[in-house]
């Protein structure tokens, strides 16, 4: 440690660097993410291609593939209105309480996980909830089924689509939409043909994230699930059921269908970048 | 719909009451974060405030709680120094450094952010074990044992608050003009005092503003922790396991009133993320005010 801190100066004065301080990174991010990503490849062809690909007989595995894309169908667009919608109503008006409102939409951000889901079952519990009486009262079963997970799904991921868009809109100026109202267009026409396409690509960025967040979600779903086998398992309830039953191969093939999908939006999340030609790499997308 | 502060309701029939007279961007917004966000923050201050003050301090505080508390706010905090250590080397080596595979670095920083927790929790547990690519050494050499301990749970987090420190780093490392230290370095300067006394101050607001980010991201989180942790009370169960513990056992106000301490622990994080933020803009703006 001393030594490092020692050499550390040492890159100084020159613009070309001692090799150590990237050798120190490397390093520690290898041990940290590279290794580990590469152990759920290396887990899940352990023991070749054939019983990876029979992991996907099991039904299972299956029905928790299907539930996981249906949390993230009902959460991706939801948000994505709010998120369009916030963006419009907030990002060219300045008014009292716009910071604040700003950090209430990133709220969940700070929020454990766990806690949101423990918020969803202290309202929505047919047994205990503040709304218990009259969602049971109308039949409907919220929480250890899928919409209490579609909704948990949807609190933890809701301000990424409007934190991408507000800054873009704030950037953008109002030029050019006041240009199309005075040439006689519609709100809906102006929201459709000059807004939108202005902040596609922050959209698209939103899309991502959201969707990326919304297929992985653990603490949030977790609690409201009730994790049962073949009902109420999204795919990253799975993984850790597996591998908690010591079914170590049926976990990493998990894992790796899901990390691939991370790895996926990743890769998707440089392009849109590229795209954008924007250097707002800075904020970390949490 | 989107840029009259306010649409003069409609004559046709039906008319929004005053309070109501609002573009439907602004409806849309505040109705979703009523039912999304409002209803179950006030759901929750309603069901902890009903178990009523003596009560809510002596669950809050039994040893169980205590000991989760001191785990997870511990080595949270373990793991946010370290990334702040850590994360400014790296950002160093993004910023000043070129060297092969420095694109590849960067793409890493942001994995943790984009692979599940599931994942990542299953990913490090296995590759920490004692019989793992890092484990097995660690525990040969050092008879250390990371998996199912203690460690583990810090190894996780810092792995889930690694990103925040270098993206925040980043980009204040990437403004601040060389010239200073140039001008710091012919006035004499050694390569050490260059680097405590011109370049560390100037990118403190962002070491601090991504170790607190990271702090809080690093209490909170439950996805990886658990899959790492042997969830052994007074040894390595953190609080958000507890939670979901306690709700197992029907313990509805013991879940409610830790919920809520974390909850409170996340508003006053996030004041003071917005509060370093704000310094950090400050400070940009006019440097001079604050040496």
């Amino acid at each position: 440690m001393r030594a490092f801190l020692r050499s550390l100066p040492q890159a100084f004065p020159k613009p070309s660097p001692s090799f150590l301080i990237p050798l120190i990174a490397c390093l520690y991010v290898g041990m940290i993410i590279l290794l580990p990503a590469l152990e759920v490849v290396a887990g899940a062809f352990a023991k070749g291609l054939t019983p990876f690909l029979e992991n996907f007989q099991s039904e299972d595995l299956r029905s928790a593939v299907l539930l996981t894309l249906r949390c993230t169908l009902i959460a991706v667009p939801a948000n994505t209105i709010f998120g369009l919608a916030a963006a419009t109503a907030i990002a060219r008006r300045q008014f009292p309480g716009k910071a604040l409102l700003l950090s209430v939409i990133d709220l969940p951000f700070s929020i454990s996980p766990v806690v949101v889901g423990l918020m969803l079952v202290l309202l929505y519990s047919p047994t205990n909830g503040l709304l218990g009486g009259v969602v049971s009262t109308l039949g409907w079963k919220i929480i250890f089924s899928w919409p209490g997970m579609a909704l948990a799904t949807i609190v933890v991921t809701f301000p990424f689509m409007a934190r991408e868009v507000i800054p873009l809109l704030e950037e953008e100026g109002w030029d050019q939409e006041e240009a199309a109202r005075t040439l006689g267009a519609s709100n809906w026409q102006v929201f459709w043909k000059v807004t939108l396409p202005s902040v596609r690509w922050a959209v698209v960025y939103g899309l991502i994230l959201t969707t990326a967040r919304a297929l992985g979600e653990f603490g949030a779903v977790a609690v409201v699930s009730g994790n049962i086998a073949g009902q109420t398992q999204t795919l990253p309830l799975f993984v850790e059921d597996a591998y908690k039953q010591y079914d170590t191969e049926l976990a990493y093939g998990a894992a790796l269908v899901l990390g691939g999908v991370g790895l996926v939006s990743l890769l998707l999340k440089l392009v849109v970048e590229q795209l954008l030609g924007r250097a707002r790499e800075t904020e970390p997308m949490n | 719909m989107l840029m009259a502060p306010a649409i003069p309701a409609r004559r046709r029939g039906f008319t929004w009451p005053g309070w109501l007279q609002m573009s439907w961007s602004w409806r849309i917004t505040w109705l979703y974060l009523a039912l999304v966000l409002f209803l179950p923050l006030g759901t929750m201050a309603l069901k902890a405030a009903a178990v009523g003050p003596s009560q809510f301090w002596e669950l809050a505080t039994t040893p169980e709680a205590l000991a989760t508390y001191r785990i997870s706010f511990g080595l949270a905090l373990l793991a946010a120094l370290l990334n702040g250590i850590f994360g400014l080397v790296i950002a160093w080596a993004l910023v000043r450094c070129s060297f092969p595979g420095r694109r590849l670095l960067d793409s890493l920083i942001d994995l943790p952010f984009a692979l599940p927790t599931a994942v990542a929790g299953l990913a490090l547990a296995a590759i920490y074990s004692t019989n793992g690519w890092l484990g097995a050494p660690l525990n040969a050499l050092f008879g250390l044992k990371v998996s199912f301990t203690w460690l583990g749970v810090a190894i996780a987090m810092v792995f889930i608050s690694l990103p925040f420190v270098v993206r925040s780093v980043e980009p204040v490392l990437e403004a601040l003009e060389r010239d200073q230290e140039e001008a710091a370095w012919c006035l004499g300067a050694s390569p050490r005092q260059t680097l405590l006394k011109v370049v560390l101050p100037q990118l403190m607001p962002a070491i601090l503003s991504g170790v607190a980010q990271g702090y809080s991201r690093a209490v909170g989180e439950y996805g990886s922790v658990v899959m790492i942790s042997s969830n052994v009370p007074f040894k390595d169960l953190i609080t958000p396991t507890l939670i979901i513990q306690k709700l197992e056992e029907y313990d509805f106000a013991s879940a409610t009133v830790i919920g809520m301490v974390m909850l409170l622990f996340s508003l006053v994080s996030l004041l003071l993320i917005n509060g370093l933020q704000v310094w950090g803009r400050n400070w940009e703006a006019n440097p001079a005010h604050n040496v």
